[in-house]
């Protein structure tokens, strides 16, 4: 891998460093606030991950341009055929994408993206320098930023009753209130032991 | 019309009853839409094993939308018969629920107990049956998060705390899960599960597959509870309201080890998996040392909870030993033991939920001399107990049998020694707490308890008769585990 | 209704349908031991009509269900689970009524579970005997163990708690470990559990798949694994199961729990490993000097236990070595002896146990120290006493001789010397702790200490119950006529040892 491949992969090093980042303060940290936040920023960096896996060098936003939608509307029944064939196409070389070592769903984007470059022609819109990035990545990023929020927002909630019942919320301290108590306990189940014998005698 | 969508159904009804739940805002109404709710789903799944005995896999396109551009819900045997028992399991412990619930949860919030318990129910339910990857791991985090929420809501303070820990060793797992999905996603371009089986190249394809797959087995791994990821579990049962521990000590574990099955023999291959990577004598070295750990420690614990729930890291080790025998007769005996496990785990909770209720703790040494004055109660953990051993009679043996034969058929002898010493430690913690329930001279407290309701006998008799049941005559758990390993390993020959 | 199969059938719902009337008549003692007299004797009934036509050379099967594919539950009635059956089901009806008469004697609680327990050791006993693979008999002989925990801890005391510990202990740990191991081992082996005339390892070691080394390693599991045969280093739990109310020692181990471990250890030697094999290969011998080891040892214990239960104990570990003994040795006239020795030692062993009760009931005395003059106030108990001790020593008239005699015949067609002189040795042994019993109760005086303490029960207790001694007399009197009737029973196991 020459110097310039490894800094083209700048994103996947980004997200490795967020994930290094994030799993070290979940792991090492005994804030509980914090821990949550080391945890946010794993997640985050899935998040960055995933996205950008649907990016594609000078590709657009995958919105069909408004030129393009209208003459689609003409040939409506035309367009939906060819864009399912396109699609069909585009799962067709994934293997092909596989053996260079090109992402799969880039490929995929691609050919949607010559599919519709395909279709400009015969339509006789010019669109040859089209290209759509993959939006299925970001829409599921959608979905697992929703569960990322719920889990920080029912952490946040359980800390909040943590705090409550023992007035912190530092790991270590919390610990060593549960061993004082744990302690307690077993003394008074020796106590009890020891009196029990003096029970059953009367 | 409703037979055909009966696998969305089995999702929709309980994730709508979830809101209606919280909208009816009293404890009782939302207890009776639960409990229908869960009637309801146990019915459609039962009528989905018979539809999938009768005529095949089926599979339905979610919203009408053609895979693999739409979500997929494929139901096969397996999942039919996992949907059967997770549905089952959460029918009974709803109808055990009210007296449990109501000591040990205020009243102001039963009614969200129960939302969130339907929560949990379809998010396990999803996994099930989906057969879409991503969807996998959305069904994986509702169940979780609920499941988080459901345990937070236990009465000592320990409760939030073992929930919050849960919930940061849980979110590393999903958050592995998700990494994992996203490397089979960039290499194959799409989610569908059969989709990815057919165009995943496992023997010549490039390392990102292996990568994928390590994340995801480690994910599942958290999620399963193996030793040595299962450090959140024991906090996690033993501070949960007892209804709470029942149902998700019954179903959540085994239901991440379906997905883990799902993942080696539905996705990828099990000559990926165990012959080209070393995944089988990894299980099996961690499965082992699971199994004799975590039943050492059970063997220690005075909180019965908690014991039980060492048990259950023991158990999901035989479970694994099965699945990584990668042949007929260890895959059968591997499902098999998530259902006969969910059964007498499922029932042994209940049991403790019972002394609880009465004696208001769930440290052994407050259970002294119990099985006297709660006679039912006591007689019930003996017969879960030697479920849980695996004496001939009880399902516990079935599944223990037709291990012992699959490790002796692979030539795994010293997995299959191994395997019958360990269950001699289940005989030593189980039996510890026997005798105390009979041989202990019982407490003040012990003496002026009477016999659980009949309201949390029945369901609890129910299970453990279903583990005696079982036990002799297996085509219903057995019989059906076969056909669904013969059609996993048939699928991908 | 006398189709041999029907007869099966009854002769297993008979013992469950007193289990369940136990529980329904439990309020009623009268009719609840009424209704298990009167079972047992109709199931005695069934079992000897089907024992007539199996000595016929019929051999009845009862297929009812498969549990799991290859496993099923199976029974097929064979001479050797036929005597076992006759000899428990027959002794069951004398438990019950003796059991009946000490628990009342005792003021025992908890007599509905006792004795609906008891009928499920029978079912287990009767579906062990009758069954007709390896499969079923592992089951009943598990249903056996657990059944009888409740029996063994019967008093609730710490020493119940800790005997019944090691009971289970011992019992469930060796089963699962080394027992289902070891047919888990034969099931890969042969593909099948099934008990068949002749062996059915012989085809896998002829095949070679299994060395000959292996086959005394899986004759070892069987033979470790059935802790209730009770073969030294396994034999603790049998002395600590000594803590249960005696017509629970006297039936189950003197009859039921241990006559199961050694039975299947016969019927697992004769129909599994096939005795041409064992002698073929001659790996059984070691396990011949395991039991003749555990003869001898346990005959010497048995002399320095004061406690007569105890005593008695030790003395059937190593009576029931005996039996390992004709099943190690593996030649037909050992085989026929071990089988013989089942029904010998089941009646001489129950009549010694059942006078163990009726004396702890009459007089409160455990230890045979303290026994000194009692048989002038007791002399049916201890004349009983002195038959059986005739028997199980092995002397005639008493029945014992005869399978003493095969066994000694099979150890001199091995030309084992040693292990003929283990059991000269141990009847020296048995003269030795058995017989002074009742010659010191006859004929030694009362200690005078003795009047002075025990104030209400010393002088004048007399007899046992009726109840406790018709049933201990009975005992004696069969341990008599064994001698004379052996034939039929030679008779009836020789087609289990000729093709």
């Amino acid at each position: 891998m020459t110097m310039v491949q490894a800094l083209g992969l700048y994103n996947y090093w980004v997200v490795v460093f967020l994930m290094m980042t994030g799993f070290y303060i979940v792991i090492a940290r005994r804030n509980l606030i914090k821990s949550i936040l080391g945890l946010n920023i794993f997640q985050t960096s899935v998040f960055l991950l995933y996205i950008s896996m649907g990016k594609i060098d000078g590709a657009t936003a995958p919105i069909v341009p408004p030129d393009i939608a209208a003459a689609a509307a003409h040939h409506g029944d035309h367009h939906s055929d060819h864009h399912g064939h396109g699609e069909h196409a585009g799962h067709g070389v994934v293997d092909h994408g596989v053996d260079h070592g090109v992402d799969g769903a880039t490929e995929i984007a691609h050919e949607a993206a010559h599919s519709a470059t395909g279709y400009v022609a015969m339509t006789g819109i010019d669109a040859e320098n089209i290209v759509y990035s993959n939006p299925l990545p970001s829409v599921l990023m959608l979905t697992a930023i929703v569960v990322g929020i719920a889990t920080t927002a029912l952490a946040l909630a359980l800390i909040v009753r943590v705090r409550e019942d023992y007035g912190t919320v530092e790991e270590d301290e919390i610990l060593q209130i549960n061993q004082e108590e744990w302690a307690a306990g077993r003394e008074r189940a020796a106590k009890k032991k020891k009196a029990s014998p003096g029970v059953s005698a009367r | 019309m409703i037979e055909a969508n009966l696998p969305v159904l089995l999702i929709v009804i309980p994730m709508i009853t979830a809101p209606l739940c919280v909208l009816a805002g009293r404890g009782r109404i939302a207890y009776a839409m639960s409990l229908l709710a869960s009637v309801l789903v146990f019915a459609i799944a039962v009528a989905l094993v018979i539809k999938v005995g009768d005529s095949g896999t089926i599979r339905y396109e979610l919203g009408g939308w053609e895979p693999p551009y739409g979500i997929e819900y494929v139901v096969d045997r397996l999942s039919s018969f996992m949907a059967m028992f997770v549905s089952a399991l959460g029918m009974i412990v709803l109808f055990y629920a009210p007296h449990s619930v109501n000591k040990e949860i205020q009243p102001s919030k039963h009614y969200l107990f129960y939302a969130t318990y339907l929560l949990c129910m379809t998010g396990l339910l999803g996994i099930c049956v989906t057969g879409d990857l991503f969807n996998v791991f959305v069904f994986l985090e509702i169940s979780s998060l609920s499941s988080y929420a459901l345990i937070s809501l236990g009465r000592t303070r320990r409760a939030p705390l073992s929930a919050l820990q849960y919930l940061i060793v849980g979110s590393i797992g999903a958050t592995f899960i998700l990494i994992g999905i996203g490397l089979l996603y960039q290499m194959t371009g799409t989610l569908n599960m059969a989709d990815i089986a057919s165009r995943i190249d496992t023997i010549d394809g490039p390392r990102t597959i292996m990568v994928a797959f390590a994340f995801l087995t480690v994910g599942l791994c958290v999620k399963m509870a193996v030793f040595p990821l299962h450090t959140w579990l024991p906090g996690a049962y033993t501070y949960a309201p007892s209804v709470v521990t029942c149902f998700i000590a019954a179903t959540a574990t085994k239901v991440s080890v379906y997905a883990f099955i799902r993942l080696v023999y539905g996705i990828m291959t099990p000559k990926f998996a165990f012959e080209l990577l070393p995944l089988d004598s990894a299980l099996m070295v961690f499965s082992l040392i699971g199994i004799f750990v975590a039943s050492t420690a059970a063997v220690f614990q005075d909180d019965v909870k908690r014991l039980l729930a060492y048990s259950s890291v023991a158990q999901i080790g035989y479970m694994l030993l099965g699945v990584s025998m990668s042949n007929i007769d260890g895959l059968t005996a591997g499902i098999v033991h998530m259902f006969n496990h969910a059964l007498i785990k499922g029932g042994l909770f209940m049991v403790a939920g019972c002394f609880i209720l009465r004696l208001g703790s769930s440290r052994l040494s407050d259970w002294a001399g119990a099985g006297r004055t709660m006679p039912w109660t006591g007689f019930a953990w003996a017969i879960g107990g030697l479920g849980l051993i695996g004496v001939p009679m009880t399902a516990g043996f079935i599944s223990k049998w037709l291990l012992l034969t699959a490790a002796m058929q692979n030539g795994w002898w010293p997995v299959a020694a191994l395997m019958l010493l360990s269950s001699l430690l289940a005989v030593a913690y189980v039996w510890k707490v026997v005798e105390t329930l009979y041989f202990s001279e019982p407490s003040d407290a012990v003496v002026a308890s009477t016999e659980a309701p009949a309201g949390m006998l029945i369901p609890t008799y129910a299970i453990i008769g279903c583990v005696v049941l079982f036990g002799i005559w297996t085509t219903y758990s057995a019989g059906l585990a076969a056909a669904a390993a013969a059609e996993l390993l048939g699928a991908t020959p | 209704m006398t189709d041999p199969v029907n007869l099966i059938v009854l002769s297993l719902v008979l013992p469950l349908v007193a289990f369940v009337m136990n529980f329904v008549l439990g309020n009623r003692p009268n009719a609840r031991e009424c209704s298990t007299v009167v079972i047992a004797t109709i199931l005695f009934g069934v079992v000897g009509l089907l024992a007539s036509s199996v000595f016929d050379g019929q051999r009845p099967e009862l297929f009812v269900s498969e549990m799991l594919p290859g496993f099923s539950i199976a029974f097929s009635v064979e001479p050797l689970g036929m005597i076992f059956a006759l000899v428990a089901s027959g002794l069951w009806i004398l438990t019950t009524i003796y059991g009946a008469g000490y628990m009342r004697g005792h003021h025992e609680k908890h007599q509905t579970r006792f004795f609906g327990c008891f009928a499920l050791a029978i079912f287990a006993a009767i579906a062990a005997a009758f069954s007709s693979n390896l499969f079923t008999m592992f089951v009943a002989y598990e249903l056996m163990t657990v059944s009888t925990y409740p029996l063994v801890t019967h008093h609730g005391t710490a020493e119940a708690k800790s005997g019944g510990r090691i009971y289970l202990g011992i019992l469930l740990s060796t089963s699962i470990a080394f027992f289902m191991m070891a047919i888990a081992w034969t099931w890969s082996l042969c593909g099948t559990l099934d008990f068949k005339q002749g062996g059915i390892l012989n085809v896998p070691y002829e095949a070679g798949e299994i060395s000959t080394l292996a086959l005394g390693v899986l004759l070892g599991l069987f033979a470790f694994g059935i802790g209730k045969a009770a073969l030294m280093p396994m034999h603790r739990w049998l002395p600590a199961a000594m803590v249960a109310p005696t017509p629970v020692s006297a039936l189950l181990h003197a009859v039921a729990v241990v006559k199961v471990g050694v039975f299947s250890l016969l019927k697992v030697v004769v129909y599994i490993f096939g005795i041409d094999l064992l002698q073929a290969t001659g790996v059984n011998l070691w396990l011949a000097y395991v039991a003749g080891f555990t003869i001898v040892v346990a005959s010497i214990i048995a002399m320095t236990k004061d406690n007569l239960k105890a005593r008695l104990a030790y003395s059937t570990i190593g009576q029931l070595a005996y039996i390992s003994l004709g099943a190690a040795l593996a030649t037909p006239d050992s085989v026929i002896g071990g089988g013989m020795h089942i029904v010998m030692h089941a009646v001489g062993k129950i009549t010694l146990f059942f006078c163990a009760g009726a004396i702890y009931v009459a007089a409160h005395k455990k230890n045979i120290s303290d026994m000194a003059g009692l048989g002038r106030q007791m002399p049916w108990t201890f004349g009983a006493f002195l038959v059986a001790s005739v028997s199980i020593i092995g002397l005639p008239p008493g029945g014992g001789a005869w399978s003493k005699w095969f066994l000694a015949v099979g150890t001199a067609e091995t030309h084992q010397y040693a292990l003929t002189a283990a059991l000269m040795i141990s009847s020296l042994l048995n003269i030795a702790y058995l017989v002074p019993i009742p010659i010191q109760a006859f004929l030694k005086p009362r200690p005078d200490r003795d009047s002075n303490h025990d104030s209400d029960h010393s002088h004048d207790h007399g007899e046992a119950p009726l109840a406790c001694v018709i049933p201990l007399v009975i005992t004696a009197t069969l341990s008599i006529v064994l001698f004379f009737a052996a034939e039929p029973i030679y008779q009836a196991l020789l087609p289990i040892v000729s093709e």
